[in-house]
């Protein structure tokens, strides 16, 4: 079963975005923890997408899909209309650097990456599909 | 999100309430900045009724460290739930900030 919900792109709908991610996952027996982290990693990746590839333009959405597959889960975030982004670009920054440069951003993907057993970017068709898979125990 | 804050003694606490994510991490960014041009030394951060905290939030936290650090400013974050603590020990956070489980251990900090 495929959970599926679509956002236009508000900072206020990062929330919702939130609150849809938490309610898809109360009934998976999950953690409190594991909850908290999976809302997280796809509440970073939406937020970068809604504020700095869209720019926050009502007019435009995105898509999030959840589905419980046999061992996992797997998190869709469908950015149709997208600019590109290279993730084999991305470079994890180290914390320590980050506090001497006294820079407030950086730790998005970081958690990201962290929380997710695999993290995939597709572009096709001017349509970005990341693709976020957490192994289940 | 909302913030409160109080004077106890020497200390000054700054109470988060709610989600602190990306629209709302300025208001924790402000409270600090002003608990700093108030010339605090001692800033406690009670975490008690913080339920949510995104990467933009943690932000807040690696942009001050090396000031607190050059301006002798002691902080220390308080009454975490597991969860919140989890997100600051995924990005290693809990190595470099005073992370202690009450108000009576921070301000022995």
């Amino acid at each position: 079963m495929t959970h599926y919900y679509k956002v236009n792109c508000t900072r206020d709908n990062l929330r919702l975005i939130r609150e849809f991610v938490n309610v898809v996952l109360q009934n998976l027996s999950l953690s409190e923890i594991e909850v908290n982290q999976l809302v997280l990693a796809v509440d970073e990746i939406c937020s970068n997408l809604i504020i700095y590839s869209h720019d926050c333009n009502p007019d435009e959405s995105i898509e999030i899909h959840i589905r419980k597959q046999e061992k996992d889960l797997l998190f869709e975030i469908i950015d149709k209309d997208a600019s590109f982004f290279d993730i084999k670009d991305y470079k994890e920054p180290e914390i320590e650097k980050l506090v001497q440069e006294k820079r407030k951003g950086g730790m998005g993907l970081m958690l990201v990456n962290r929380i997710m057993d695999s993290v995939e970017l597709t572009t096709e068709n001017k349509t970005n599909t990341w693709r976020l898979l957490k192994r289940m125990n | 999100m909302q913030i409160e804050t109080e004077s106890e003694e020497d200390f000054y606490i700054i109470k988060i309430l709610g989600e602190v994510d990306v629209s709302s991490s300025i208001i924790l960014h402000d409270a600090i900045q002003d608990a700093i041009s108030k010339e605090e030394t001692k800033i406690l951060v009670d975490c008690q009724e913080l339920t949510y905290i995104a990467s933009a939030g943690l932000g807040v936290f690696t942009s001050i460290i090396q000031d607190f650090t050059d301006k002798n400013i002691h902080l220390a974050l308080y009454n975490m739930s597991e969860k919140i603590k989890n997100v600051f020990e995924i990005v290693g956070l809990d190595n470099l900030l005073n992370i202690v489980s009450n108000l009576e251990e921070a301000r022995k900090m």
